[in-house]
């Protein structure tokens, strides 16, 4: 069998059939494939936010003197400077820094349990994942708060001037956010918002799902049963493009 | 791939480079967004920034997907068929910044 292989193989070349040019398993190159349509669409997104951004007045003033209008696009980090627990103070993106971090630390997790998997080590495997896993649940409870503190606004709110629901002009002290008005800044603010940090939330919750059906496939010896780890490589290629994806939200929605 | 049933795997014992070489990488990670996040303080906003901040993100980017997901350690085709795709976002980049600034010109 061997020999005749080799035979057709230097006939037809690399791309003639009978071997596999790419290398990778159907499941890993259809996981490869997957997450390069998921970039175009986040890609998507992040550039819609920079088309929109751009089409509304920057604000002029200095940093430090900055008040929310909807008449300009705000600053991102005198808006994202609330903490869980301490009430009122300006820490300017110090929550999405640590929220930045804890994705970060859940990725390095994944990899060592991919390496742990690579080496049939189902006791490290078991442990990373548990770790990865956490990380998961954390960064939510942490989103989930974000979400929370940015719907309820601030004590103070912001005066507008703004078209209702029930298309009628009003001035009034408006509170936090919704898809209609927001404190903060023009409407497609906190709409970007809700959509492209929501859109990465629920990829985030499907990977917490995938993480645990992983950890306890692992745990029950699935995987030893089958061979061989490589359904753990591929949850971890998901797990790790949401960290990459997070990376640029990080950086254009909160930094720029 | 193997699809008969093996009981007992083998476990291969831990690669002490190998799993330094993660933590490096994450350190390095660890340090970018720390840099990214002084430069928000110190630096005043402009078009310098925003290029730094660009760089330094797709400096992370390379990093989680040569080191993370191991794109790097893929045959070469399978690199250059996810890799070469991502030139149409340069059109979609320049023509979507276009039309905010066209918008914008419209508007006020």
């Amino acid at each position: 069998m061997s020999s005749t292989a080799i035979e057709i193989q230097s006939k037809r070349g690399m791309w003639g059939g009978g071997n596999e040019p790419l290398k990778a398993s159907y499941g890993k190159l259809m996981m490869w494939f997957f997450l390069l349509s998921d970039i175009f669409t986040f890609t998507a997104f992040l550039i819609t936010y920079g088309a929109i951004r751009m089409s509304y007045p920057a604000y002029a003033g200095e940093s430090a003197d900055f008040v929310s209008s909807n008449e300009y696009w705000p600053i991102p980090e005198r808006i994202f400077d609330a903490v869980p627990f301490i009430h009122g103070v300006h820490f300017p993106l110090v929550f999405v820094g640590l929220m930045t971090f804890i994705l970060i630390l859940s990725s390095v997790t994944m990899v060592l349990a991919v390496e742990a998997g690579h080496r049939n080590d189902k006791k490290d495997v078991v442990k990373w994942m548990l770790w990865t896993l956490l990380g998961g649940i954390t960064f939510l409870s942490c989103q989930a708060w974000e979400w929370s503190h940015f719907i309820h606004g601030t004590d103070e709110g912001t005066l507008l001037t703004y078209v209702n629901s029930a298309s009628n002009l009003v001035s009034e002290t408006v509170y936090g956010a919704n898809l209609i008005v927001n404190e903060y800044g023009p409407a497609p603010f906190a709409q970007l918002f809700f959509f492209i940090t929501g859109f990465h939330g629920f990829h985030v919750t499907l990977g917490v799902f995938l993480l645990f059906l992983a950890f306890y496939q692992a745990a029950v010896g699935v995987y030893e049963e089958r061979g061989h780890y490589e359904m753990i490589e591929k949850i971890g290629l998901y797990w790790h493009f949401v960290d990459l994806v997070w990376v640029f939200v990080f950086t254009f929605f909160y930094l720029i | 791939m193997e699809h008969d049933n093996h009981k007992e795997l083998e476990v291969i014992p831990r690669d002490s480079a190998k799993i330094k070489k993660i933590w490096m990488t994450a350190l390095i990670l660890f340090m970018v967004t720390a840099v990214e996040f002084l430069l928000a303080f110190t630096m005043d906003r402009g078009l310098l920034l925003y290029i730094i901040f660009i760089v330094l993100t797709i400096v992370k980017a390379k990093y989680i997907m040569m080191e993370f997901m191991h794109l790097g350690d893929e045959a070469k085709p399978l690199f250059y068929s996810i890799i070469v795709p991502l030139i149409f976002l340069v059109w979609l980049i320049i023509a979507l910044m276009r039309e905010g600034a066209d918008i914008f010109l419209m508007r006020w």
